[in-house]
Formats: structure tokens, sequence, C-alpha cells
């Protein structure tokens, strides 16, 4: 689903963004990207929905390979993974029905099926009743839902979320990361970034850690290497 | 094409200043176009009445046998370039002369032969009146052995000529100045847009659109701004038309395709300016 192999990526100013990082996310998994900020979680993340291309090392995504993309590869690719930001990314000057179903509008899709499955992702984030709301019209949490649905509308096979909390208080923290656990739950894999160390203990999941552009943990590696060297 | 529109439409709405601007500079450039256009038009109408008068005269020699003038005559009017061949009987050469001379009238009252020869009078199709053309023909009628001397105006056809390729070239010249001049404009506020709408842009990127797709509302929305100010260039030029017929002098306006290929050509530089502009910033954003 989604492989690095020893991956390397140069700032452009000179310096190392990631050093020799291999690492693979199966379908359907759910794995937490950790480390501090500026350990290389974003470029990861880039590198994954093809933002950047790695320096020299393998970087493989849905079958495409981010080395050699062409601009429209690139297109399709971000159409087979939903992708969520800390700042939302949404476009203020339309509804939250709007601003899902323009990520379906873009791609193309047949304007008679769009409005329902619009409704059924916005059902799923538990924001219907919101859906002729503008984003300043909602709170933080309900417009990282509506980011959530607009990620989901195209039924990805991996969603990415980067630090998708970092702007939530706690409460709105639970819900939409109990949202991305549903979500996986579901079947689709799930990478998300983050440096809130109680959100990866309260799950069971994966958790990949970087440190300045390093990857020094990595669970289900260190995991099964301890469990095999205990007696 | 349907969501193109929509986006397209929406660039107006959120930025309406911009676009009436963009609108109204564009229909300036394109309106001075059009007054240069209304001037070559009506110089070309003028010259078109000059060009009419166009003609070679073949004088033939006294005595020239009845049946060959005839034949030569037939043969003449079939010659490619050629709209109508007249005889000339020399009694008719002395009325017109006698009707057009009017200060020799009593000159040519007191004339005891008829010094005017018959003549063959030559007219020439439209586009077979320049230089060349009319020299040729003129070489092929002093081929006919009863003709004495062939005469046409070679001085002011090459005039005509020269007018001709000058009129031509200075609407090429300036025609393609206000079309530059009207594609940066486009260009310049295509790139407000794209600049404008950065944001929109980098979310419809990640969300999955191709280049493609962002690229149309742009385009669609520099052919709809040329359109328009295509149009507004022909209502200005109209008016102007109206006041210049109204204290100037007569003069004509574009001919209905002549209008409507202004306004298409507006539409085609705000095309062009469009691509040339969202290709460059796009790559930016």
């Amino acid at each position: 689903m989604i492989k690095f192999t020893t991956v390397f990526k140069a700032f452009p100013k000179g310096g190392l963004a990631l050093k020799d990082v291999s690492f693979h996310v199966a379908k359907g998994e759910f794995a937490f990207l950790t480390g501090h900020s500026g350990a290389g979680k974003s470029t990861v993340m880039k590198l994954i929905y093809a933002d950047e291309r790695p320096t020299s090392g393998d970087v493989r995504v849905s079958g495409y390979n981010v080395n050699e993309m062409r601009p429209r590869d690139v297109a399709l690719l971000r159409r087979k993974l939903g992708i969520v930001f800390q700042d939302f990314r949404l476009l203020e000057d339309r509804t939250a029905e709007e601003n899902v179903a323009f990520a379906l509008e873009v791609t193309g899709a047949r304007s008679s099926t769009i409005a329902a499955r619009v409704m059924r992702v916005l059902t799923q984030v538990g924001l219907a009743a919101k859906a002729q709301a503008y984003p300043r019209e909602l709170s933080g949490g309900e417009q990282q839902r509506v980011a959530i649905a607009r990620a989901l509308v195209n039924e990805p096979t991996v969603l990415l979320a980067d630090e998708p909390t970092g702007n939530l208080d706690e409460r709105a923290t639970r819900g939409v990361f109990q949202l991305l656990r549903d979500i996986n739950a579901s079947g689709t894999a799930v990478v998300m970034a983050t440096h809130d160390l109680d959100l990866v203990r309260q799950a069971p999941y994966r958790v990949i850690e970087l440190q300045e552009g390093a990857l020094v943990y990595d669970s289900a590696v260190d995991e099964a290497r301890d469990q095999a060297a205990a007696p | 094409m349907n969501l193109t529109f929509r986006e397209a439409m929406l660039t107006f709405k959120r930025a309406p200043l911009l676009s009436v601007l963009s609108v109204t500079t564009i229909a300036f450039s394109l309106f001075v176009l059009g007054l240069f256009g209304l001037v070559v038009v009506n110089l070309q109408d003028a010259l078109h009445g000059v060009e009419e008068r166009v003609e070679v005269v073949a004088y033939l020699l006294p005595g020239a046998p009845i049946e060959a003038t005839a034949q030569a005559l037939k043969d003449i009017d079939a010659f490619p370039e050629v709209q109508s061949a007249t005889y000339v009987s020399e009694d008719e050469a002395l009325a017109r002369a006698r009707a057009e001379l009017v200060e020799l009238r009593d000159v040519m009252q007191e004339l005891e032969r008829n010094p005017l020869p018959a003549s063959i009078e030559v007219k020439l199709k439209p586009g077979f009146r320049d230089t060349d053309h009319v020299s040729a023909v003129a070489e092929r009628l002093r081929g006919f052995g009863f003709v004495d001397d062939v005469r046409f105006g070679r001085d002011w056809v090459e005039k005509l000529d020269r007018l001709r390729g000058l009129a031509a070239a200075v609407g090429i010249v300036v025609g393609a100045a206000f079309a530059v001049v009207a594609i940066i404009i486009i260009g310049t506020t295509i790139r407000m847009a794209v600049l404008q709408r950065s944001r929109e842009i980098a979310i419809m990127r990640l969300v999955g659109a191709t280049d493609g797709f962002i690229r149309r509302p742009f385009l669609l929305q520099g052919a709809i701004k040329g359109l328009l100010g295509g149009a507004v260039a022909i209502g200005l030029s109209f008016a102007a038309y109206v006041l210049i017929n109204r204290y100037l002098l007569q003069s004509a306006f574009f001919t209905r395709e002549q209008a409507v290929a202004i306004v298409a050509f507006g539409a085609l530089i705000g095309l062009f300016g469009s691509a040339m502009s969202v290709g460059r910033h796009l790559k930016r954003v």
C-alpha cells in the first residue's frame, strides 16, 4: 500500500529532511507517525501524496512509483488518498456540503450521484444537520469533520491525517480521533502524524517515530524483534 | 463543462471590480482597433471606387476590319482577367469628346475630319486591377495586328497598388500592437485571479484535480472577458460611427461578418492571454 525503501530527502537549502527511511504500511492498517516538530513527519506525508519527490530511495503508494510520476498521475493518485490537515483547508466561501462536493466534482463524478454521496459522508462524520453551514459558522472540531468528510467522499484506500487534532481542544480531539478509528475499522488504512503522545498511548496501533529525519522506532518491527528475543 | 462555466462565473462574482476593469480595458483597446478598422474599411471602399475605373484602352488603326475587330472583342472578353470589353467607334469617340470637353466644342465643330481613332475599352475583374495584371492584359492587346497603341494609367495603377499595400501594412501593425496590449492586459487580470485563488487551487490539487481541470475555468474566463470586451468595443465603434456620420462625413460601418470577427478576435486574444498567464502562474502556486 505505502512502501518507503531507503528514502533520503534533501532540503533545497542543504541538509537532510529524511535519512534512510524504510517502512511499509499494509492495507487497512492504522499507523501513527510521531516525532517532534521538524522531525520529518510532514515530509513523509508529502512524499506519500506526491507533493515532494525523494532525493534518493523509492516511494511507492497504491501502485504508483512516486519517483517518476507525471502530473496527471499525481492527480489520479490523490483521488485514491484522503488528506486531512491541521488547518482544515476548507474553502471559506462554500458551505460544508459544497466543500465536500468539490472533491467529487474535480474528479468528474456524475452530478446525479454527487448529492447522495456527499450526504452519506456528512452523516458518517455527524454533520448532516450542518450541511448548509459555512466554515466560519462551525467550530474547529466541526470544520475538521467537514475536511474528513471531504477526504472520505472519494472512498480512498488510505486516509492521511497530518496533525489533524493540532488545532482542537481536548473534547474535539477525542471526537475526531474516534472518527478516524471508525473509518479505519471500516477498512480504510489511516496514517496519522501527531505529536500528541496521549492519543498514541490510548490506542493499540502501530507507531513509527522519527527523530531529525531518521526512523528511530517502528513498533511493528521493534516489538516483533523484542518478542523474538524474549525467552 | 457545466462546472467549468460555474467556476468561471464565480470569479466574476467574487472579484466584480477587477472583472469590470479588465473587460473595460480590453474594450477600449479593441475600440481603438475598431476605430482604426473603420478608417481602413472606409479607405478600402474609397479605393474600390477608384479601382472600378481602372481600364485598359486599345486604340485601333484606322480602317481596322469590322469582322476582325468583332472577333477580337469576343476573344478579349474571354480573357480570365476581363470583366467587359467594349468597342467604341470613331463617331462615338467624337460624340463623347464633344460632351466631355465643352471648352473645345467650337474647335470640334469645325473639324473636317474626325481625328479620333476607334478603340476597345477593357475593364478588369476585381482582384486583377493591379499593375501586373493590367500590364499583362495591355501586352496581349498589343499583340492584335490592328491595334495601334495601348494606354492605361500606369502611374496611378502603381500608386493604387502602393496605397493598398500601405493600408494593409498599417492595419496589420496597428492591429497587432493593440492585440498584444489586450493580451497583456488579460494575462495580468488572469494572473491576479490565479493569485487570488491560490489557496483554492492548492486545495483542488490536493483532492486530485488535474492541471487541465484547474486551467479550464481560467481559460473560459479569459475568453468571456475578451468576448465582452469585443462586444463593448463594437458598441463604442458604432456610437463613434453614428457621431461621425452626423457631424463629419458619410462613412461605412463594419459588415455583420466583420463585427462578428472583431468580437471573435476579442474572445481569441482573451483565451490566448489567459492561456499564457495561467500556465506560468499555476506552476508557482
